[in-house]
């Protein structure tokens, strides 16, 4: 796991072993399947919980638990943010839920389609929940979805990639929209292209929590795969989201708010200087991605994993300016 | 690494078949060839082979043409991949050039043929590169030899996948092309070469239309660029038979013997039927 649990999450994972072993009717997990052992989730706010993932790859080692997931407790029900990179990560994070609350999970939000954010979508079928997801989210899934579920199959293995499905959500998002968990509203805002071009994020009016998936990395290099413009562009109005704290797509929790942007802004303006003066230059792409933002290496984890990949897509979308 | 082989062989045999039926017409079959066997082994390409050249022999390149492309695909939607012609060390021009790339589920890529005095030396695109695959250029020669150069590349880690990143900006622009023409030893040109080096950018999704709709168990219908005519005044340049293992927003770097003063006439037609053209001066534009 990313970190050592607090010590109160240690004694809820307890009692949920203890609860597992003794009652296990009360736990809602596929009779298939023994209990899954808890996430250790950590109490960031008064009712929302959040579990840090590891900087690294999806392997079949991490069960690709890399990205942040969390959930927020109302009056009445539930509401998940992020199912994780794998069934077997959903099904613990449904653990983390049982061991805190046994209200229902009314809501699983996608903040978008990346594989790490809802190969654990599966998990949730038998809750009952309703899946959230951007306007755009289905169709990402629908063009993306069967080369996921092929292209992980290395490095998840076999016996994690069997379980896991593309669920697409059925509640869709445009503009913004609340979700009412009883006496607790969810803010959910559906963002034009920047991370991915099916971003959402998730407000807690209560607390001022901002769950803003991958529109803000911390630590891990931010990874590109929608618009680099448009995610700059719109990073003036994510900063205008007053929060008091966030929960990262990935990076450490609870993060201050909104300073939470400036790594991340730095790197996008050194990746769009390097690559807007390569264009100008005319140095061919696969000179270019060699070395722009090379100055931003050591401040960031998967560095080498990613920032290629990202001045590529950068260099195909600012040669259109 | 792709879970559905029976799937990925219908589609690849439907789309390769189209090429196929292309390149059938282009060539007269010659089965006396030899079939040269210095060439990497790969069962992919042993299979392919006969769908897109028949029994024709295919040589090592030597020369004649050179392939580079990353040994990772670092974005798998957008995979550069450059070739080098030289004309010099075989026996007469490089008529057609065809670009592969063996585990896509359309692996002819496309089919570049040059016009007779174009003197095309070097031509750069992005391919999509789904899984570990060598994509390979085989180049015809004007006496009816062809010649084989490949390159193996890695697919991409991470959530990489040969798809749109933006979808509805793709649609919204859907035919504007953009031509750029680099002044004399720009970076990435040979030096001392005299041709002229220009870059085409055509927006356009160049949708694979492979994927299933989990919903509806349908596959989306391809939306692709198949056919591209590059000419200055009344001179062919080069055509290119396109497929979808070429990326979203078409894009080719190319030099070639330049004739001052003549405009570039690009036209380009996709699956739906529908054209786009343009022209532009063959100066260099500003930078
Ligand atoms: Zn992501």
């Amino acid at each position: 796991m990313a970190q050592s649990p607090s010590r109160r999450t240690v004694l809820k994972c307890g009692t949920a072993l203890a609860a597992a072993g003794l009652l296990p009717i009360s736990i809602p997990v596929r009779p298939a399947f023994a209990a899954e052992e808890a996430l250790p989730v950590e109490e960031i706010a008064d009712g929302i919980f959040a579990f840090a993932g590891v900087d690294a790859l999806m392997t079949k080692a991490n069960r690709g638990e890399i990205c942040n997931v969390g959930f927020i407790i109302g009056e009445e029900a539930v509401a998940v943010v992020d199912s994780g990179g794998s069934v077997a990560e959903g099904r613990a994070l449904i653990a983390a839920i049982r061991a805190v609350t046994d209200k229902p999970i009314r809501y699983l939000i996608n903040t978008h389609m990346h594989p790490d954010h809802c190969f654990g979508n599966a998990a949730f079928a038998d809750t009952g929940a309703v899946i959230v997801g951007h306007r755009n989210l289905p169709r990402a899934l629908v063009s993306r979805g069967e080369f996921y579920l092929s292209s992980y199959r290395e490095s998840m293995g076999e016996a994690l990639m069997r379980e896991i499905r593309i669920v697409p959500p059925t509640k869709l998002v445009e503009g913004e929209e609340m979700l009412d968990l009883g006496g607790r509203t969810i803010r959910l805002k559906a963002w034009k292209p920047a991370h991915t071009d099916n971003d959402l994020t998730a407000f807690d009016e209560k607390t001022g929590v901002l769950f803003t998936g991958d529109l803000c990395f911390l630590r891990h290099l931010p990874t590109l795969d929608g618009s680099l413009t448009g995610w700059i562009e719109q990073l003036d109005v994510l900063k205008a989201v007053r929060a008091n704290r966030a929960i990262p797509g990935h990076g450490p929790i609870p993060a201050d708010w909104p300073g939470a942007l400036e790594p991340e802004q730095r790197y996008f303006e050194a990746l769009t200087r390097d690559i807007r003066a390569a264009i100008a230059a005319g140095v061919p792409l696969a000179d270019a991605v060699k070395t722009a933002a090379q100055s931003e290496r050591g401040n960031w984890h998967l560095f080498d994993e990613y920032n290629a990949r990202n001045a590529t897509a950068a260099f195909a979308e600012l040669e259109w300016e | 690494m792709n879970p559905h082989p029976h799937r990925t062989r219908n589609a690849r045999d439907c789309l390769s078949l189209v090429l196929f039926t292309v390149l059938l017409g282009a060539f007269p079959i010659s089965p006396g060839q030899a079939e040269e066997t210095s060439v990497p082994e790969s069962a992919t390409w042993s299979s392919l082979k006969p769908d897109v050249f028949g029994n024709r022999g295919i040589e090592a390149a030597s020369g004649i043409i050179a392939i580079d492309a990353p040994k990772r695909a670092e974005d798998a939607a957008i995979v550069p991949v450059d070739l080098k012609f030289n004309p010099g060390k075989a026996a007469g021009r490089i008529k057609v050039v065809t670009l592969i790339v063996d585990e896509n589920p359309s692996p002819v890529a496309a089919v570049f043929k040059f016009g007779p005095d174009a003197g095309v030396t070097h031509l750069a695109t992005r391919l999509r590169v789904n899984a570990y695959s060598y994509v390979r250029a085989i180049a015809e020669t004007e006496d009816g030899k062809l010649h084989m150069t490949q390159t193996f590349v890695k697919a991409s880690g991470g959530c990489s996948a040969p798809a749109m990143k933006n979808q509805d900006e793709a649609m919204a622009s859907l035919g504007k092309m953009k031509l750029r023409v680099f002044p004399p030893n720009a970076p990435g040109t040979e030096a001392m070469n005299r041709a002229t080096e220009m870059q085409l950018m055509i927006r356009h999704p160049n949708n694979s239309g492979l994927q299933m709709d989990q919903l509806t168990r349908y596959y989306i219908p391809a939306h692709f660029i198949r056919g591209l005519t590059i000419s200055q005044g009344n001179r062919l340049i080069m055509t290119m038979e396109g497929g979808i293992s070429i990326s979203e927003d078409p894009n080719f770097r190319f030099e070639f013997d330049s004739k001052q003063g003549e405009e570039i006439k690009v036209e380009a037609v996709d699956t739906e039927g529908m054209k786009f053209e343009n022209e532009w001066p063959s100066e260099p534009s500003a930078l």
